[in-house]
């Protein structure tokens, strides 16, 4: 059963990129304004979705070859490594540090270690959001 | 920078997270896992030793002071659980590598255990009452998955049986999280403590406390276990021996904490309640577990006990009776792991569950038999095992407060435990072989070696008592005055 809707998939084709950069604007708005690592996750997950429904399971899977279990795993070592991280330097579990650096054509920046911690958390969000979807869809 | 205390709950996460990616390799997954056990086991035992010299620890998160961020405090009392928790879990652990299907080990079977310790270790650990639900949920949601592996009709419809009951459990805590918050304003139990001496156990607060009680109850399987005896029974052994080892134990553990921290004033009520929860408790355990000839509902059954037993001394709260209770609570830990493990055992080697089904088995299997003859005489509470100590210091405890009904269900309740693993001894242990030697499945090497360890672990708690009174002293201390814990937690750096 082929149903011919060139429409959605033109349409989808260009709905994947807004949808991945609002994900990744509401990432960083997350930092000191809602959002953050989980609803950019969240975001991100169902940009893929939406690939997922509109081409079929294994077109997708052919063009990432991803194990999405291992993204969430990947997010998660993330996650807590950071906390670790801060055993390194003597300070309390769970300490997160910043500082600001000047980077040539953007100038001065903030850089933090929470920013990882939040990556790891959209990528959790991310793998068990698909994983969890591929699983129902699998058995019919 | 006390950043030691946080290790029980994160060594086993963060290597948790690390087997995700080495699913392949099976040796890998189980060295890992039982060295974090084993790390587990020293650092609780270096930190025993470190709260003797400098009084309890904390480790505030991020550096965020409290009562404005979220803490771990170890004292004795945690600590001890910890300990024990480790033993078991290594103890289990090296059952399960004779045991556990390679398909099941391939499927992350080594990171949910890991994960259901790192909750169980982290509840006992947390200082603030909304990270306590989350390590709730962290052992509860590893305990989903660990449940259900195997796939069997009956282990499905028992594990969706628990799945709903946690779930409705864990939000009747959540709502009594924020009735608490939305009264006193704070999260942080020492806080928490702190503010409701403050303003005094108005009848508002009672009523929350009642909540409180409701959720962990469920949790521990106080009067409100109609789930736990099907739950139990239907895993593969060794998590049924860590479920029936740990998971009531966390519940009975939360009880301790918020009853003795936060709502100790209106003890008329609260604690009136908990025993007579208790002696019900008591009551029904005991007819279950002489009504079944299924030897893991039996088993299941004397869990139920054991709670009503330990609840026992909370309700009665004299200093000797809080002692027995810390002692019985560490004893039944290691002693139920140990039961679940012969029990299963048991139905590995001949294939039957229910007891007039298997006979015999001395004769092919000694070590087993007289392993489970221990077990019995210990969880009766027979001298120098180590169920004896908190028995007496608990009964002591009841005579003390006068509360002569709930001494006589206890100690009733320990000749019906008596009775109902006698009976299996007799009749599966003893009488004519019916199974012969070629046809039972051989007892495998690590079956051996880690219920000998569980079994080591109840003599020496039980000779070792002298020594171990110290730390049990000083838990029950901090229990019975709040006031060090507070001073612990906001007391200056």
């Amino acid at each position: 059963m082929k149903i011919n809707n060139v429409i959605l998939r033109t349409v989808a084709k260009l709905v994947f990129f807004i949808i991945l950069t609002l994900a990744v604007y509401l990432f960083f708005a997350g930092h000191n304004s809602p959002g953050g690592g989980f609803s950019g996750g969240l975001v991100l997950a169902s940009a893929l979705v939406l690939l997922f429904i509109v081409f079929d399971i294994e077109t997708i899977q052919k063009g990432l070859p991803i194990d999405f279990k291992l993204v969430a795993a990947l997010g998660a070592f993330l996650s807590v490594g950071t906390g670790f991280g801060a055993l390194v330097f003597g300070e309390n579990f769970l300490t997160q540090a910043f500082d600001y650096f000047n980077v040539p054509f953007f100038g001065e920046i903030e850089l933090t270690t929470v920013t990882i911690f939040e990556g790891g958390v959209a990528l959790v969000v991310v793998g068990v959001v698909v994983t969890i979807l591929l699983s129902i869809s699998e058995d019919e | 920078m006390n950043n030691i205390i946080v290790m029980p709950m994160m060594l086993p996460v963060l290597l948790g997270i690390i087997l995700l990616f080495l699913r392949p390799y099976v040796k890998t997954q189980r060295t890992i896992s039982l060295l974090v056990f084993l790390a587990n086991i020293g650092i609780s035992i270096y930190v025993l030793q470190l709260i003797q010299q400098n009084g309890v620890m904390r480790l505030d998160f991020g550096g965020w002071q409290p009562p404005f961020g979220i803490l771990f405090v170890a004292d004795s009392f945690s600590m001890l659980l910890v300990l024990s928790s480790s033993v078991v879990a290594a103890a289990c652990l090296i059952y399960s590598f004779s045991s556990v299907k390679p398909s099941f080990e391939k499927n992350f079977f080594y990171s949910f255990v890991l994960f259901l310790i790192a909750g169980v270790n982290g509840s006992f650990l947390t200082g603030d009452i909304f990270n306590l639900f989350v390590c709730f949920e962290i052992m509860l949601l590893s305990s989903y998955v660990l449940i259900a592996f195997g796939g069997r009709k009956r282990q499905l419809r028992e594990s969706i049986k628990y799945v709903i009951i946690n779930v409705v459990s864990s939000w009747i805590f959540l709502v009594a999280i924020a009735y608490l918050y939305g009264t006193v304003g704070t999260l942080n139990m020492a806080h928490l403590s702190e503010r409701i001496a403050e303003v005094g156990q108005t009848p508002m607060i009672t009523v929350i406390s009642v909540v409180f009680l409701t959720v962990f109850a469920l949790k521990a399987g106080l009067f409100l276990y109609f789930w736990l005896p099907g739950s139990y029974s239907v895993p593969i052994t060794p998590i049924a021996a860590l479920f029936g080892a740990l998971l009531t134990k966390v519940g009975i553990y939360a009880m301790f904490r918020v009853f003795t921290l936060l709502f100790y004033q209106e003890q008329q009520i609260t604690h009136m309640l908990i025993g007579i929860l208790a002696a019900l408790t008591l009551i029904g355990g005991s007819i279950g577990a002489v009504a079944y000839k299924d030897i893991r509902l039996v088993a299941s059954y004397n869990v139920i006990i054991a709670v009503g037993f330990i609840l026992v001394g909370l309700a009665v709260a004299t200093p000797s009776a809080i002692e027995g209770s810390i002692y019985y609570l560490i004893h039944d830990i290691i002693i139920k792991a140990l039961l679940f493990l012969l029990v299963g055992t048991m139905i590995a080697v001949t294939g039957q569950t229910r007891m007039d089904e298997i006979s015999g088995l001395i004769k092919n299997h000694p070590l087993l038999g007289w392993l489970f003859f221990l077990t019995t005489l210990s969880l009766s509470g027979i001298p120098p095992l180590s169920g004896f100590i908190g028995k007496v210091l608990i009964g002591e405890g009841a005579v003390a407060a006068g509360a002569y009904v709930l001494l006589a269900l206890a100690f009733i309740s320990s000749i019906f435990v008596l009775y109902s693993l006698m009976r299996i001894f007799l009749t599966s242990f003893w009488g004519e072989t019916i199974i012969s030697k070629d046809e039972e499945v051989p007892a495998k090497k690590g079956w051996v070696v880690s219920t000998c360890i569980l079994a080591l672990g109840t003599i020496a708690l039980g000779l070792g008592a002298e020594p171990m009174s110290v730390y049990i002293q000083d838990a029950a201390e901090t229990l019975l005055n709040p006031q060090i814990y507070i001073d612990a937690v906001l007391g200056g750096n």
